[in-house]
This record gives structure tokens, sequence and C-alpha cells, in this order.
């Protein structure tokens, strides 16, 4: 070789030396160090996934090697895909199944229920609707299996006049809080109306343009919706037999918002927390799971809810797993 | 030239006389690629049938057929396809009423009135209009033309149209349907012999006596064709509907409305989580015979009605 061809073969070794040096391991944050790596798969309710997405991206920065990626099939697709070994945590907008902890168990998949937000299911109406509280008994007049109410005047006992021509909202039959609201206020879930119901599916943005582009408009969805809309819709106190209760923080938490006060799991499997990369996104999860229900509109957990949670997990994750 | 000069040869027998295997082999390979189509539809439908057949056995078949109320996800379950049915007939209806007149039309004047060089620009930018992605058109559907129409509603015509409705559908898979009737109808207008219409300005017809009286009925074949085609792809548009329809099984033609066709339902079903081997589940079988049988019958009627008014030409 001649020396200058030598001096170039050196300067590019060198070019080269420097550049894998500088992208080494550059971030080194307190948790864990950065050197777990892996991905984690998560599924499931597309209530819970804007808590788990960020949670996911956060999770990310601190330890670049981990691939957190989330779906959002609904709570009963989430467990189809949980219980077949398909995925390591499901999100959940209610608790298991019996028929789905069944299947869970035929493949021998371990799991905890884990409370990682309170949720107010809120039910929304136009801005220029003058009501403002339902008891529950009203809400299955609109909602009910036999409902057959078309105008707000049908419904007896109202706290204030409206007579425009009803416009209902609702999930579809997939989702988690279809599964719920059905349960809280007609008794069975699955229980609803077929006719003259707006059926929007997954898409809540749909719910948000139709009740507010609708005067007798009304519709139902988790509280971080209502929160992100709150200059397009309003709320309805419901009356679970105790007075008028609004959807807010403190009630929820209190216990008072009912009956559509609840909580929003995840389900991670014993099998999943033996890989050191699942256990520590989900112990970062509880950690930080307070500071960003806040900021993704959801209601945090109280102190005991979020110690009986830690506890779960650690239990999980030393007793279970084969 | 050879084989036809000779009128008792076929071209079989010009094969020498010692086997070709290579020659057999091909001949097996492309007879099997054209059965693979065959045995394809016929394996669709074998499977189609097992589920259905389980389905029929826990709802009768009459409740399925002349039922009104489809609500297989709600408790209590009701399984009468007729909403769902009338859902994909009512966005069909409308959409027609709005396609074929237009597409006619274009065909007509790209065949009889456009000059040479304006109808070989417009007939590939026409075709362009049916490559649009269906998602795309389904979310334009929904996004911009619902809240346009409800803000154009005109009062007479009564209630505006609702967040889903079957108008906003129609019209975007009009859209889609616009490049098949006048693309296939305008070929077979081009096709009637010159000699037809050049008879007929002799004796001193108006050129829209022409298009009309002479070509129009001459196509008809062809026109009746594309509009049967045209058919079938709306009833099989899942996309569209899916995302500007709606997902509530509602037994009306109003198109204000909203309502679930059967290809929304399906998807919706069989990408939610219903368990395999469920009644429910079953019901997504049930409901695609019915579309199959819909499509068949259809491309049946279409293959009677070409034969029927097929003019053939020396």
């Amino acid at each position: 070789m001649t020396s200058s061809r030598k001096l170039v073969v050196l300067a590019a070794v060198a070019v080269l030396a420097v550049g894998v040096a500088a992208c080494g391991d550059s971030d080194d944050e307190t948790n864990g160090g950065g050197d777990l790596s892996g991905s984690i798969r998560i599924d499931g309710s597309s209530t819970v996934a804007p808590l788990s997405e960020p949670m996911g991206e956060l999770f990310n920065e601190e330890n670049p090697g981990v691939n957190v990626t989330v779906g959002t099939s609904g709570t009963g697709g989430g467990f189809e895909k949980f219980c077949n070994g398909e995925t390591d945590i499901s999100d959940a907008s209610r608790a298991i199944e019996p028929d789905e902890e069944e299947a869970c168990q035929a493949n021998g998949i371990e799991f905890e229920e884990i409370v990682v937000a309170n949720d107010a299911l809120s039910v929304v109406v136009n801005p220029d609707n003058p009501v403002s509280c339902l008891t529950v008994e009203q809400l299955g007049e609109i909602y009910g299996p036999k409902a057959t109410a078309t105008s707000w005047s049908d419904i007896k006992g109202l706290d204030a006049e409206f007579s425009e021509d009803l416009e209902i909202f609702s999930p579809g039959a997939d989702s988690g809080t279809f599964d719920y609201f059905t349960d809280a206020i007609n008794g069975e879930e699955g229980a609803q109306r077929s006719k003259n119901v707006n059926v929007v599916g997954e898409n809540d943005n749909a719910t948000v343009t139709g009740v507010s582009g609708s005067p007798g408009g009304i519709g139902y969805f988790g509280y971080s919706f209502y929160n992100e809309n709150r200059d397009k819709l309003k709320a309805l106190e419901v009356d679970g037999g105790d007075g008028c209760v609004e959807p807010a923080p403190e009630t929820t938490q209190a216990g008072e918002y009912a009956p559509l006060g609840r909580q929003l799991y995840i389900y991670p499997s014993a099998q999943a927390l033996e890989k050191p990369e699942v256990l520590g996104f989900v112990n970062f999860y509880l950690e930080n799971v307070n500071d960003v229900t806040e900021q993704a509109g959801f209601i945090a957990l109280t102190e005991e809810q979020l110690e009986e949670s830690q506890s779960k997990v650690d239990a999980l994750a030393t007793g279970g797993g084969e | 030239m050879l084989a036809s000069s000779r009128p008792g040869i076929s071209p079989s027998r010009l094969e020498a006389p010692s086997r070709r295997l290579g020659e057999k082999a091909i001949q097996g390979l492309l007879g099997a690629c054209a059965a693979i189509s065959v045995v394809t539809t016929t394996a669709i439908v074998i499977s189609l049938l097992g589920p259905s057949l389980s389905f029929f056995g826990e709802v009768s078949i009459a409740d399925f057929l002349f039922g009104t109320e489809w609500s297989p996800a709600l408790r209590p379950q009701s399984f009468g396809v007729l909403p769902i049915v009338v859902g994909t007939l009512s966005v069909t209806f409308w959409g027609l009423l709005f396609a074929v007149p237009i597409g006619l039309l274009s065909a007509i004047y790209l065949s009889e009135y456009a000059r040479p060089r304006v109808r070989r620009t417009l007939k590939p930018l026409l075709e362009v209009l049916a490559g649009i992605p269906t998602v795309a058109i389904g979310f334009f559907a929904f996004s911009f033309v619902t809240p346009a129409l409800q803000e154009v509603w005109p009062g007479f015509l009564g209630d505006e149209p609702n967040i889903f409705n079957a108008l906003a559908a129609a019209l975007a898979i009009g859209l889609l349907i616009v490049p098949i009737i006048a693309s296939i109808s305008e070929d077979a207008m081009s096709s009637v012999p010159s000699g037809l219409r050049e008879g007929a300005y002799a004796m001193g017809a108006t050129r829209m006596k022409v298009a009309l009286r002479v070509v129009f009925p001459a196509a008809l074949s062809g026109i009746v064709a594309s509009i049967v085609l045209g058919v079938s792809r709306a009833v099989g548009e899942t996309m569209v509907v899916l995302m500007a329809a709606g997902a509530t099984p509602n037994l009306t033609f109003n198109p204000v409305e909203s309502i679930e066709a059967m290809t929304a339902y399906i998807a919706i079903t069989g990408t939610g989580d219903i368990a395999t081997g469920t009644l429910e589940y079953n019901t997504i079988f049930a409901v695609g015979l019915v579309l199959f049988v819909m499509t068949l019958g259809m491309n049946m009627l279409s293959i009677r009605l070409v034969r029927k008014y097929r003019e053939v030409y020396e």
C-alpha cells in the first residue's frame, strides 16, 4: 500500500472508532441504568391505552433497549390475546370475566389484577341542555333494552324543562365501557336498546362531535374524553340513590360517584413478570402512575390503592410463575 | 393459417409423434393455475357453509330472513337480518341513483361527442378515480361530506343527516362506481359499428338522437353489464360504509339516518372480541353467506341479461 492510502485507511478506522464510542450508552439514568432490553406487548382497552402509551414512551426514554407496543383491541379482545399467551400485559376497563379466567387457566397463564387508575364513566350532553342530573332509572329509560323514549320530554321527573328529540350515542358492544355501563345501569352486560341508538364503535370522538352537534344529544365515555372536551360538552350528575354526584376526581376516589365510578386495570402475567424488562416496566408504571394520570386526564389512585397494587405486583413476581 | 386451410386437422395433430413431456407438464401447470380460482371459490363456499349450518341449527331460517331486529351483540339477542340487508341495499340504491346518470352521460360524451384527443386524456383520468383507496374515500365521506351535507341541508327535506348516515356513504360509493359504469359503457358504445351511426346521420338524425336511439340500444348489453358490475362493487364495499354509514342496524331506506351494512357488520364483528364458536360468532358466516348469494345472483342475472341483449356484429 502507498503511504497516502495507508493514511486514508487509518483515518477511516479512527473516524469509525470515534463514532462507535460516541454512539454508545450515553444516557445512564437512575432507574435500572438503561441496560434492560427486549419488547413488551400490551393490548386491550382503548380507555386505558392513553395511560399505558405514555408510560411505555417514558420507560423507553430511560431504557432505550426496551420496546413497548400498546394495542387497542378492546378489553375483551385484549383478554383473548392475553389468555393465548400473545401479550405480556392486558389493559382492561372492567374486571376479567369468569369465562376469560377459565381460558387463561386452561393455557396456564397466571395473572394478577392491578388497579392503575380510577375513572368516572361520564354521561355527557349538549351544553345547551338545561338538565343537570339524571337518576339511574332515568338513564335506564334512555338506554335500557326496552326503552322507547324518543324525546327528552318522554323522561319523567327531569329537573328542568327540555323537549328536544333524543339523539343517543353509544360505544359498540366490543367496548369495556359499554360492558360496564350496561351492567351498571341496565343490570346486565350487553343489555341496551337497539333502536334509535347511534353506535360509534371505538370512535369516542364521534360521540363528542355528535353530542356537541345535536341539542338533544346524550352519550357516555371515560372521564378523560370528557375532560379534554369540557368546552364542547356538559357532564351530567348521576344519582345512584344517594343524591346527585358529579363526575370528578374527588368524588370518584371517595367512592361517591356511583354506580358509574370504576377502576382501570392492567393484568400482567406471571410468566411475563419473569422477564426483567416487564417487571421493571410494571414497577415503573406504579411509581409514576399518579403523575401521568393527571396529565392523561384520568383520576389518580388513592394511597391505599397504590399500596395494594404494589404489593400485588411484588407477590406475583416472587410467588408466581413456573 | 395452415390449420384453417385444412379443416379436418386440429393443431394437436401437428405435434411430433413422440410424447414431449415438457409440453404436457406446461399444459398441466397452466391448467392448475386456471383451476386455482375455481378451487378457491369452492373452498370459500364450503368454509362459509359449516358455521352457517351450525348457526341455522339454533336460529330458524324464517327468523333470520324475515326478522326485523338485528342485535346479536346485545341482550336480549335478536337475529333478524333484514335491517342490515336493507342497509346495504339502501346505500347501493342511493349510490346508483347518483352514479348511473353521471356514468352513462360521461360515457355518451366520451364516445359520441368528445374529440379523440380529449377522449384519450379524459378516459384514463376517469379510471384513476376508481383507484383511490377506499379507506381514504370513507374518511373523506365521514369528515367532509357529512358536515357539508349537514350545513347545506334544505329544511323541506326534513331532518338533517346524522353524524353517521347512508347518504354520505352512498355518495362516496357512487364516486367509486362512476368510473366502472363510464368506462365499460364507453367501451360498449365505441364498439358499435360506425356504419350504424353513419346511416343515422345520413338520414338526418341529430347527434343526441344518434346517441340515444341508435348507439345506446345497440350497446345495451355492455351498459347493463357495467351497471350490474357497479352494483356488485357497491354491495361488497366495506371500508366506506364502515367509516361513514354507521353501525346501527336500522330497517329504513331514509338516507339521512345511520344504518349498518352487511359488510360493515362482518368487519366490525370479525375484528372484535367475540369468542370463536359462539352463536354470535357464527352470525358472521351466516351474513357472509347472504352476501355471497346476493352477489352470485346478481352475476348470474348479468350474464343472462348480457346474453339476451347482445348484438352480434360480423
